[in-house]
């Protein structure tokens, strides 16, 4: 719901289109509460990762399975991603439409490009391996970890999407930048949780 | 049907309230087989399985379904109201967050009739629920169920917080704030930092369950002792989860039947964060028998025993409150300040159940079952009791019967003090926790027998406060604003019920008890903050009923979806995971029309203002 302020500002846009409403702002300052709790939650699945990452039951090791180049793709492709979000936010401060419908299509197809990696990855673990989520601890735990964050990621993706559609029916206004701007927000989150995946699960599963 | 599209933060109250007292009462009833069994020695009124299936769903169903919801609606009713403001941040979240907790409980009470209740204990200790020695659907109720209703509490926690930090009325800092929002602020952090990780741990077990993970089975090189640590760090802040709201209702309730000010206010705030602090510190304090070590127990036995320093603040706060004041003993009075033996009661053998030697004594006896007992019922409802009746008239415009409460008092306190003060005794004998009938002449039959008597004295208690409800619903509306005539926060400077839209105008804050300040200052109302205009509301919908509808379908296509079924389109439809992509398909496609449809609300005109008198 937007306050009595859409009509004043019609036209011309505040500089911070997405702090203008009292609305916008509870939503950004929700969505930091909210990034706390999806730490906590991030958290208690490295925790579990870390605890089971050597149960391994006889099946495949982290150290057998996994292959660095194509984690190593993927984590630049999201990577990138957090900064063609960044881009558009600017745009977005900028009043730039164009350019953040852009910026924010490129940051959704690089989301893609990262899923399809992984689904790529998951295919050849329990097709060629042979390394299901019922083979070990470690299997259950890999996957859930991961999987976690894939489903993030698709969830970012349509997320954005819909957003996407949104800037091209409704055009900027102070109802949807703080939707954009949390939306950003959300796609940092789940790029800095990527980073420890990478460390955690596959460079310490390389070298531990 | 205005009831399911309702975003009214105080309509939302009452439906929790609804939804909580129903599940309380579900709750009750199998508190009172259970105890019916253990009347006397080598009973057979229930078989061994239902005796499990009833302490586990007695725990589940008071803590998740019974006492949590009936915090949120005294939360709902009252935060917007003690800060100054016409609502709470998010109405639709707030609606949401009510649909999913009784979605949730609605799935978790379906496996009564559904092929058997979870068995396993309110913990679920693994390996005991996994699939192996937990055969029937009832942990798989239990996962699920739980992981719906507490979506819905980490909802409310996050709007509560919103609500708190960004819509506090011009003058309203922190340190004015009335402590009964103070304690419901530190909950709902407390809220956001403890539910996620059981929501990990329940997936993880579901996961178990129904996918063939392999986490707590150690024949696949799964860890039984990672569940423990997984409940227990949202176990341990969740006991704190329950008892802060109902110290912030004790903080209210005694300054104002004593006519004095709280006592120390700022070291009250202090000491509410120090306690949520240390509770996430604490929670090994569970596992002392687990194996954890000399070293670890160590730490948390005396980390455990840290906590006594802030809570005793407290209560020492609360008799120097009382101390020298006019204190009348009006029923809330009476259950607050019944309050206060009964918690510390309940402290006190906490610290000794603290002690890791002596935890060794008295772990799984009858002592631990007194002891959280003292806390959660002598302190919990007893404070929730003080606050239903101190703002009742305020919910609902109608003044409860003084005399029927104190036979409520009365009943409810001393049922509860035969019920479970005998059973320290019985603890210290040696009768176990979680049996189902034990051998005569052993020392415990009469204590039982009492404790069973006490429990049924305490559901009259229960009884009479229903009959004061229905009684009191009877009468029309027509308390004034400050019934009790020595309100001292905001809540009390509006009609009661409130209108919709709360406050005509939002009032300014000159100091803690906002109200009381004018009052002594010889006004009778608030000064405003701003000039009457038109006030803007949200619209009603009915979009968080059917996303809950569509989790709740999820969750039973989820949890049935390995199921051998008789019928074959039964199992195409469950098997092939339809109903559960459906349910998620109701519900994302709820989310994306409330994205594409701006709600823009409405308003109302100064004029109708003008018009209602108010
Ligand atoms: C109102 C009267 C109540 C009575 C008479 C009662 C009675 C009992 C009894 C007989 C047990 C079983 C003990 C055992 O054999 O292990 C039990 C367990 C328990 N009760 Fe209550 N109770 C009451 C209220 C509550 C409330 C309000 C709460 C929480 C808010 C609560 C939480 C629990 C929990 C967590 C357990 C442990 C269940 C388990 O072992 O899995 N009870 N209660
Ligand atoms: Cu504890």
């Amino acid at each position: 719901m937007a306050t009595a302020h859409v009509e004043e500002v019609k036209g011309q846009l505040p500089h911070y289109p997405e702090k203008a409403t009292l609305e916008g702002r509870n939503k950004i300052l929700a969505f930091w509460l909210f990034l706390g709790g999806e730490a906590v939650l991030f958290g208690t699945l490295f925790a579990t990762f870390l605890t089971l990452r050597n149960q391994t039951n006889g099946g495949p090791t982290g150290d057998e399975l996994f292959g660095l180049p194509l984690t190593a793709a993927a984590t630049f492709i999201l990577l990138v991603s957090s900064l063609t979000s960044v881009f558009a936010i600017q745009a977005l401060h900028r009043h730039k439409l164009e350019s953040l419908k852009l910026w924010l299509i490129v940051t959704v197809v690089l989301g893609l490009g990262f899923l399809c990696l992984e689904i790529y990855e998951f295919y050849e673990y329990m097709h060629l391996e042979n390394f299901s989520m019922t083979t070990s601890a470690f299997s259950s735990a890999f996957y859930t970890l991961v999987g976690f964050h894939g489903a993030h990621v698709l969830f970012g993706i349509a997320w954005i999407g819909v957003l996407i559609g949104q800037l091209y029916t409704k055009g900027l206004t102070v109802v949807t930048a703080p939707k954009v701007y949390v939306s950003a927000m959300y796609w940092h989150f789940i790029d800095v949780v990527w980073v420890f995946i990478f460390t955690v699960v596959y460079l310490l599963g390389k070298v531990g | 049907m205005d009831w399911l599209t309702t975003v009214d933060h105080k309509k939302i109250a009452i439906l929790y309230l609804l939804g909580g007292g129903l599940f309380f009462g579900i709750g009750g009833i199998e508190a009172l087989l259970i105890r019916l069994q253990l009347i006397k020695p080598m009973n057979d009124m229930l078989d061994a399985q239902t005796f499990n299936e009833l302490i586990t769903m007695h725990g589940t169903t008071m803590i998740f379904l019974g006492v949590m919801p009936i915090v949120f609606a005294l939360m709902n009713a009252l935060i917007p109201l003690q800060i100054g403001a016409r609502d709470v941040a998010f109405p639709f979240l707030n609606a949401l967050g009510f649909w999913t907790f009784l979605f949730g409980g609605i799935l978790l009470n379906l496996s009564w009739v559904m092929g058997g209740a979870p068995d396993a204990g309110w913990t679920a200790y693994t390996p005991l629920s996994s699939s192996m020695y937990s055969e029937t659907h009832g942990v798989d109720f239990y996962t699920v169920g739980l992981q719906i209703a507490g979506l819905g509490t980490l909802i409310g926690g996050l709007n509560f917080l919103a609500t708190i930090i960004t819509m506090r009325a011009p003058g309203m800092s922190f340190m004015r704030m009335p402590m009964f929002t103070w304690t419901s602020f530190v909950t709902s952090a407390m809220i956001l930092f403890a539910f996620p990780a059981i929501t990990v741990g329940l997936v993880l077990l579901t996961f178990d369950r129904i996918l063939g993970a392999n986490f707590f089975d150690v024949a696949g090189g799964g860890n039984p002792v990672l569940w423990q640590h997984i409940f227990w760090i949202f176990g341990h802040p969740e006991v704190y989860i329950l008892i802060l709201p109902a110290f912030g209702v004790i903080s209210e309730v005694i300054p104002t039947f004593s006519r004095k000010r709280l006592f120390g206010y700022s070291s009250m705030v202090f000491a509410t964060i120090l306690i949520a602090f240390l509770g996430f510190m604490v929670w090994a304090h569970h596992m002392f028998t687990t194996g954890l070590g000399p070293v670890a127990n160590a730490l948390f036995s005396i980390s455990t025993m840290l906590i006594a320093v802030p809570t005793g603040i407290k209560i020492f706060n609360w008799l120097f409150t009382m101390w020298g004041g006019q204190v009348s003993f009006t029923t809330p009075n009476l259950f607050a300040v019944g309050f206060i033996p009964t918690f510390t009661m309940g402290g006190v053998t906490g610290v000794m159940l603290a002690s890791a030697p002596a935890d060794f004594q008295f772990h799984d006896t009858y002592f631990v079952v007194a002891h959280f007992h003292y806390v959660i019922v002598g302190g919990m409802v007893f404070g929730l009791f003080a606050g239903l009746h101190y703002w009742w008239p305020k919910m609902f415009g109608r003044m409860l019967s003084e005399p029927l409460g104190k036979w409520t008092f009365w009943t409810f306190a001393i049922g509860f003090h035969m019920t479970f003060f005998v059973q320290h005794f019985l603890g210290l004998i040696g009768m176990q926790r979680r049996i189902v009938t034990y051998l005569p002449n052993q020392g415990f039959d009469t204590m039982n027998l009492i404790s069973t008597v006490g429990a049924f004295l305490m559901g009259v208690g229960v009884i009479i406060f229903l009959v004061n409800i229905i009684r009191t619903s009877m009468k029309p509306i027509g308390v004034a604003n400050d019934p009790w005539g020595d309100g001292r926060t905001l809540e009390w400077t509006i009609p009661s019920p409130p209108p919709e839209y709360n406050f005509k105008q939002i009032p300014l804050v000159r100091g803690i008890d906002a109200y009381w300040k004018e009052k002594m200052a010889g006004n009778t109302e608030m000064a405003p903050s701003e000039p009457v205009g038109p006030i803007h509301m949200p619209s009603p919908t009915i979009l968080p009923f059917i996303m809950s509808l569509g989790i709740f379908i999820a969750g039973l296509g989820l949890m049935f979806s390995g199921e051998e079924f008789s019928n074959s389109f039964m199992s195409l439809i469950f098997n092939n995971w339809i109903v559960c992509g459906l349910g998620l398909l109701i519900t994302f496609g709820c989310m994306l029309l409330r994205s594409l449809y701006d709600d823009h609300g409405w308003h109302i005109e100064p004029e109708e203002l003008e018009e209602e008198g108010v």
